[in-house]
């Protein structure tokens, strides 16, 4: 194991020799560190879920073609990746996970937290979902069916998840605070209000 | 091909480790390690396959021991090595002059 200081030592090193060989200007790299620490997040699928929930055409967009239905709202792919929305019901619950790595929707989700790129995640999620599930403290009913979603670079996953019982009456901004991250990668149901 | 990475169902892990309102970077490294790939990345050096690979092939002890924006530096230090951008020995010289400005 490498101290952080080691390792941020290496990551000076391998900086300071790009910008020396003019490979990258340094305004460059903040701009990546910005737009991945502030602009790319959960708050961008809350609104494509949120819409989906108030919006049946939209929805039916969503789930025929993720991937243009959340570029129209404005939320273009990082790496050019295609994007497949998932549908939780009664009957069935999707869970999405990275089994090589951490294949993760940069755009609609940002960047993965660290237990989705982690061992026991990646290991468990494929061989006892709904053990993970459980880890989660999220109750499935017995009888519906879990499906897995194993991500990679160029498909990615994102749930729809269930629309709360309660939430009838709320517009689609109120709606926002009740989807989360964790509930749209399937390891939580969305927040009942 | 499958090796240390490829963990789908493998036992033993343990528990699924969570932290509540984690940042998305926890030192300010890990953004830049981030940055300096997606650098090397568009600066068309390598591709996203020859990334994910190069961090597959990452000795497996040391996969499982580094963090995850450690695997990035070095997957993107063997790219840049390999394609004859920047080279291991160019890499150690210029560490080696950081660390004696630090002491």
């Amino acid at each position: 194991m490498t101290s952080d200081a080691d390792v941020a030592l290496r990551v000076r090193a391998l900086e300071s020799l790009l910008l020396e060989k003019g490979l990258v200007e340094a305004p460059a790299i903040d701009e990546i560190i910005d737009l991945f620490e502030n602009r790319l997040g959960p708050q961008n699928g809350a609104k494509v879920i949120a819409r989906a929930w108030t919006d049946p055409e939209f929805k039916a967009r969503l789930l025929a073609n993720a991937t243009d239905a959340i570029v129209e709202m404005g939320y273009e792919a990082v790496q050019g990746e295609d994007m497949v929305v998932v549908e939780n019901t009664p009957r069935i619950h999707n869970l999405v996970v990275c089994t090589l790595c951490s294949c993760f929707p940069w755009a609609t989700l940002g960047l993965p937290p660290v237990w989705y790129k982690s061992a026991p995640y990646r290991a468990r999620a494929a061989s006892d979902p709904r053990g993970v599930l459980a880890e989660f403290g999220t109750a499935i009913a017995d009888d519906a069916e879990v499906r897995v979603w194993d991500s990679n670079a160029e498909l990615r996953y994102m749930v729809l998840p269930e629309r709360p019982a309660g939430s009838e009456g709320m517009s689609e901004e109120d709606l926002l605070a009740l989807v989360t991250r964790d509930s749209m990668i399937g390891v939580s149901h969305a927040v009942t209000p | 091909m499958n090796g240390i990475h490829d963990m789908g169902g493998v036992h033993g892990y343990g528990p699924i480790i969570r932290e509540d309102n984690e940042p998305v970077f926890h030192h300010d490294w890990e953004g830049k390690a981030l940055a300096l790939a997606r650098v090397g990345l568009a600066g068309g050096h390598f591709n996203l396959d020859e990334f994910r690979h190069a961090m597959e092939r990452i000795a497996p002890v040391d996969y499982l021991a580094i963090s995850y924006y450690e695997r990035w530096l070095e997957g993107t230090l063997m790219m840049l090595d390999q394609k004859g951008v920047i080279s291991r020995e160019e890499f150690q010289a210029r560490l080696t002059e950081l660390s004696g400005e630090g002491s």
